[in-house]
Parts: structure tokens; C-alpha cells; sequence
């Protein structure tokens, strides 16, 4: 089987994270830049099937230079290769934008499956692997706890907010996930070593044949015309609770009329 | 007035709050309409709800396929019908299918997308929640109609009745709407506690409860309150409560009027789904927990002993 694994480089969810004052973008340069929470479990997930039914993996991300050690570091987890498409014309590019990429870029690889993460935890869109399929005509099975193949038929539970459904497709397919699915492992001494010398394609919008007009700033159907902090919240009371912190707890939830 | 449709959420013949929220948003923009993408049926016992708040048509585009299976053929009737009534807006539930809807039909009309979105003003633009609630971004769609998602729990319903029309909607779907088939819908128990993302209460439990049993103490004290119980990532990983109800960045995003937060220690990525809820109370042992940073009230102790006589206090002034 020939999976695609699609992965984003964001600023670490542990750390503070902003917006640049010029251009509204993510500040890259003052972020932890790592891989997308989620699709650490994406990589994993496509790993095991590999292990299982043998095949490809190929790593595929959409970003600026420097999330080519984001590349590398999920190259280091066992995948085969990767392609990078990197191009100026790129910076700005929405959800939208993004879409039109990355399914070029899927359908020069023409991929079975394409495995995703179930949102990114910078923009948390959660709109990637509908978009894709849309334009790819692919099967989505999207937001899965739990994913198994037999030949070219895919089932995944899917979380959803009462609990779970069971969806089936056959390949191609994309299938995304939430962290639920697995425990990604961590990359080996071996696997550093062995990611320096996999192949990373990168590709430029004229590769793909992807007009630079309909990505990036130029392309954009979305536009952010301004951001702020948030206050932060301060601190309010704080009781020590001696015998009678339950007490004081009530006390306070009925002077703000909860109880 | 131009139309804004409202893309209902509903569960076994009950309107979500949500659908709520964007019917009371939606009549600030223009006129509410109602739209339905369910199961032959699945319309009917909703119509009077969204009547009172404010929908003046509901559209029923029902049929076994859509509900058989994912997404693709809801996002189908959905740009079927954007294309022939031109609405003002489309404003859907920021929820993972309303997302998922959200993002086929930006592909379809090739319209931007803005999800997460908290207000929209009648000229368009949007404010938007990002980073754990730390930046507040305002922006709009440039191409095409205000396509957006909207948080649960971003306004407070107000109703406004009205007496809507049922309109059928036919559909036509592609072979390419009916790949990924839906074979079974299981729900896992909840009992009768208010849903995690639309409750105005929710107490939630960290690694400090200690074990799966001693969430009955979290529980007692939602149960007294009328709240949801919700839990960190520790507390669901350690196989305390299930996953479902994880609150944080991987988790539910909740903004309710009170959240309480029991053996949390505030890690960024559990504020990221909590951090807008209007009034924060904590319990926990370290004086020094992050928690209480952006608690309103907190008690230091230790939360054996805080929480029961908290729900033993609040039976005592029934
Ligand atoms: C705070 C913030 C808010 C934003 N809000 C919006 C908005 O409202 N509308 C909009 O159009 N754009 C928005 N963007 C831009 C958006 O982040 C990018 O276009 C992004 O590449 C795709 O959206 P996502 O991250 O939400 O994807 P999601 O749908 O959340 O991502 C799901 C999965 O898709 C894959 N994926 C996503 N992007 C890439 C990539 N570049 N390369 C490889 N794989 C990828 C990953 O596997 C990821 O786990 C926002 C950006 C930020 C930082
Ligand atoms: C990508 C990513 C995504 C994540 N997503 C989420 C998410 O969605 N949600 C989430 O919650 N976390 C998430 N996390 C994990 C997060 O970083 C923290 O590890 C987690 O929130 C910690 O949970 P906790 O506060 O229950 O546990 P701890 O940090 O261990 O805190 C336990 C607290 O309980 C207190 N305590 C212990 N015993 C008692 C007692 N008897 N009485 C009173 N207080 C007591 C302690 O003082 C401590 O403050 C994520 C992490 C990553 C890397």
C-alpha cells in the first residue's frame, strides 16, 4: 500500500504563541517550531500499517524552509521519503489555498491512502481532509480512534460527540486522527542517523503546476484585518482551606448565584 | 432581506444550543432559515424550536443517503441550496462535522472558510479565537459569501417566534457523496447530564482525584449543580474518565458560565479549552498550581475533603 502522511510544522501548544505585528502570520521566528501534535500519530498510524502490509510512506508538508527539520524529524520515526513544497508565492496561502496544494501535490504521488491529523493545534481548522477529498474524490473517514485494513477496505471508528460510528471505504482514501488511536513512538538513534540520507523532493507551485496566483496573499479568500492579546485573566481570591475551604466554596458559588 | 441559513445540529429529535446561538446571530444579519440534512423525518419535530428562535423557513433536505453516510452528501445539499437562494451568510456549528461540512462546501463554491468564529458583524467581519484563547483576530471572508463556523457557547440564545414554512429540498448526490458509508452509530453512555460543550456548568477532575472511583466525588458535585463533568488529559489518560470527555487543546473547547476545575494543575493546553469560560473556580493542593492564576476563587486543599463538604454544604442549604 502507498500512504501519503501529511504533516504541518506549528509553534509548540506549550509555549506562548503570536501573531507578527506586520503581516498577521504565525511568528515563525520567535516559536518552537515542531510537528503537528496529531500528526505524530498520523505517522505512527501509517508506520504500523507498513509493518503490516508492506508498502511506501511518504511524508508530504506544505511550509517554509525551515520546516524541513520537521521533515526530518518525522522522516527519523521510520517513513521512506518526503516531498517539501516550498515556494515564496506561498506565504499568506488559507485553508482554502492550502487545499488546492496539497491535493496536487497527492495526486503526482497517487497515493492509496493519505493519512492525516484530525486538526492542527495552531489554526484547529479541522477542515483539511474534507477539503482534500472533495478534490480528489477521495473517501474521507475522518476523525478516527481506530483504523483497520483488509485488502483495499478501510474501517475507522470515528469520535464523534454522543461516541463513536463506524465508517467504512474502500482506497483511495484519507483518513484523519486523533490522538486517541495510537502511541506514537520516539525516533532511535538508528532512525536519527538513517533520516539524513532519505530522499526529500522539494517542489516548487510551477512543479505541481499550480498557477502562483491562486495561493499566497494573491490567492487568499480569507483576510485578517487585525489581532490583539487577550487580557490575560488575573487572579482572584485564594482561600487556605483549614476545616472549612468546602464551606467557603459554597459561600462563594451562591454570591455569584450558581447555588 | 437576504436569507441566512443556519445549518442545524439536532440529537434524537432535540435542537442542540448551538443552532440556537446562530438562529439569535443570524437575525442580526438577515433572516434566519432553518436547514435540515438528516434522515426522511428528521425536520419535522424541530420546526417549533427553531420557530421560536427566530427561523422563518426551514429547509428539509432529507433522504437515507445523507444520513447514510459521511459528510459529502450534507456539503452537496447544502451548495445546492446556497446556490439557488443567494443567501446573506451560511453559518454553521464549530463542531467537527460542522467544520468538516464547512470545508467540502468552501471547495465547492470556492468561498473562503472561517472557522472558530465567535462574532460576525452584518458587514462581515468575524472575530475569531485562536491560541488557547490568548489572541483575538478579527477577519473576514474575501471570496464569496461569510462562510463561518461558530463556537457553542460564543452568545446567549435569545428567542424571537416565529412561524416558519417547511420547504422539501430536493438533492441530487454523486456517486463521489456516497463512498465512506456510515454502518453503525453507537452513543456512549452520558446519562442524563447536560452535554460537556453546552452545559453552564461543568466540573472537571484531574490526576489529583487519583482514581477512576473517586470521580464519584466530581460527579456528586456536578450532579448537585446540574452540570457536565469534564476531565484533563492526565486524568483521561490514566483511564479515570473516557476520553470524550476531555477538556483542552486535544479535547472539548468549553465556555461556560462557571467552570471548576478539581486537581488540575492549569497546563497551557487544558486552559486552551477552558480559558473563556465566564467564572473559574480551582481546587488543588499546591498553592503554586498555575490554576489559580485564572481562577476567580480557589481553595488550596486537599480536594478529599474540600469537594464532598462543598456538595454536603449545598444539600444542607436546599
Ligand atoms: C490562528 C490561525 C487561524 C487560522 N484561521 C483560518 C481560517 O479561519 N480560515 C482559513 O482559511 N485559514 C485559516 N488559517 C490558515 C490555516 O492554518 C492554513 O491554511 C493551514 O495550512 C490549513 O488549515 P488548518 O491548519 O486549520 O488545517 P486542519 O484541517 O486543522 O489540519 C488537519 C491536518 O491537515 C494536515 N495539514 C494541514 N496543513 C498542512 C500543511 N501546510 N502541510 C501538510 N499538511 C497539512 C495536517 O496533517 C493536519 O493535522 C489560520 C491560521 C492560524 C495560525
Ligand atoms: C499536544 C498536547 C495536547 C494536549 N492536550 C491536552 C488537552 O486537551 N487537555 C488537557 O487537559 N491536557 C492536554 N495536554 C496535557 C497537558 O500538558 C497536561 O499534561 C495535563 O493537562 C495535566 O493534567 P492534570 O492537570 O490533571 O495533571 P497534573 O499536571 O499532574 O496536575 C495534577 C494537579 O492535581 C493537584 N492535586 C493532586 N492531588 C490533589 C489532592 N488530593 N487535592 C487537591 N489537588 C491535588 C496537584 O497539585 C496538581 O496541580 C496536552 C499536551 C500536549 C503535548
Amino acid at each position: 500500500m502507498k500512504i501519503v502522511v501529511l504533516v504541518k510544522q506549528v509553534p509548540d501548544s506549550g509555549a506562548e504563541r503570536n501573531l507578527r505585528a506586520d503581516d498577521n502570520t504565525v511568528d515563525r521566528a520567535s516559536a518552537n517550531n515542531v510537528i503537528n501534535e496529531m500528526d505524530e500519530y498520523a505517522i505512527e498510524e501509517a508506520l504500523r500499517l507498513q509493518e503490516a502490509h508492506g508498502g511506501e510512506v511518504t511524508v508530504l508538508t506544505m511550509g517554509p524552509e525551515r520546516a524541513a527539520e520537521s521533515i526530518r524529524k518525522a522522516l527519523s520515526m521510520g517513513p521512506d521519503g518526503a516531498v517539501h513544497v516550498i515556494d515564496d508565492a506561498l506565504a499568506g496561502t488559507d485553508a482554502l489555498g492550502t487545499s488546492k496544494v496539497l491535493a496536487a501535490a497527492i495526486s503526482e504521488l497517487a497515493p492509496d491512502l493519505v493519512i492525516s491529523g484530525a486538526e492542527s493545534t495552531d489554526a484547529r481548522g479541522q477542515v483539511m481532509p474534507h477539503m482534500l477529498a472533495e478534490r480528489l474524490g477521495f473517501a474521507a473517514l475522518t476523525g478516527a480512534r481506530k483504523l483497520t485494513v483488509e485488502g483495499s477496505q478501510l474501517t475507522v471508528e470515528r469520535q464523534t460527540e454522543e461516541g463513536y460510528e463506524v465508517v467504512t471505504a474502500a482506497t483511495p482514501a484519507i483518513v484523519s486522527v486523533w490522538d486517541t488511536i495510537n502511541e506514537p513512538r520516539y525516533p532511535s538513534f538508528k532512525g536519527i542517523m538513517a533520516a539524513k540520507k532519505k530522499p526529500v523532493a522539494t517542489k516548487s507551485l510551477a512543479d505541481l503546476g499550480v498557477a502562483a496566483d491562486q495561493v499566497g496573499w494573491a490567492g487568499a479568500a480569507t483576510t485578517v484585518l487585525s489581532h490583539s492579546k487577550r487580557p490575560a485573566r488575573s487572579a482572584g481570591q485564594k482561600v487556605a482551606d483549614s476545616g472549612e475551604g468546602g464551606v467557603a466554596l459554597v459561600d462563594y458559588l451562591s454570591s455569584e448565584k450558581f447555588v | 432581506m437576504a436569507e441566512v441559513l443556519v445549518v442545524v445540529e439536532s440529537s434524537g429529535g432535540t435542537v442542540k444550543k448551538v443552532t440556537l446561538e446562530m438562529l439569535t446571530l443570524a437575525r442580526s444579519l438577515g433572516e434566519p432559515a432553518a436547514v435540515v440534512l438528516g434522515a426522511p423525518g428528521t425536520a419535522a419535530p424541530l420546526v417549533d424550536k427553531l420557530g421560536e428562535y427566530g427561523a422563518v423557513k426551514v429547509y428539509a433536505a432529507e433522504s437515507t443517503e445523507i444520513d447514510e453516510h459521511l459528510v459529502a452528501p450534507k456539503a452537496t445539499a447544502l451548495a445546492q441550496l446556497v446556490k439557488a437562494v443567494s443567501p446573506a451568510a451560511v453559518l454553521i456549528g464549530s463542531t467537527q462535522e460542522g467544520k468538516e461540512i464547512a470545508g467540502r462546501l468552501a471547495v465547492k463554491l470556492d468561498n473562503g472558510v472561517l472557522t472558530d468564529v465567535v462574532e460576525l458583524a452584518a458587514d462581515g467581519t468575524a472575530t475569531q479565537v485562536a491560541f488557547a484563547g490568548s489572541t483575538i483576530v478579527k477577519s473576514k471572508v474575501t471570496k464569496g459569501l461569510p462562510l463561518v463556523t461558530v463556537r457553542p457557547n460564543s452568545l446567549t440564545p435569545s428567542p424571537a417566534a416565529a412561524s416558519p414554512s417547511m420547504e422539501p429540498v430536493e438533492v441530487a448526490l454523486a456517486d463521489t457523496d456516497k463512498l465512506a458509508v456510515v454502518t453503525k452509530r453507537v452513543a456512549e453512555a452520558k446519562g442524563a447530564r447536560p452535554e460537556l460543550t453546552e452545559a453552564s456548568i461543568v466540573v472537571s477532575g484531574g490526576r489529583g482525584v487519583a482514581s477512576a472511583e473517586n470521580f464519584k466525588i466530581i460527579e456528586e458535585l456536578a450532579d448537585l449543580l446540574g452540570a457536565a463533568v469534564g476531565a484533563s488529559r492526565a486524568a483521561t489518560d490514566s483511564g479515570f474518565y473516557p476520553h470524550a470527555f476531555q477538556v483542552g487543546q486535544t479535547g472539548k473547547t468549553v465556555s461556560p458560565q462557571l467552570y471548576i476545575a478539581v486537581g488540575i494543575s492549569g497546563a497551557i493546553q487544558h486552559r486552551a479549552g477552558m480559558q473563556t469560560s465566564k467564572t473559574i473556580v480551582a481546587v488543588n493542593k499546591d498553592t503554586e498550581a498555575p490554576i489559580f492564576e485564572l481562577a476567580d476563587f480557589g481553595v488550596v486543599g486537599d480536594l478529599n475533603q474540600v469537594v464532598p463538604q462543598a456538595s454536603e454544604e449545598i444539600r444542607k442549604r436546599r
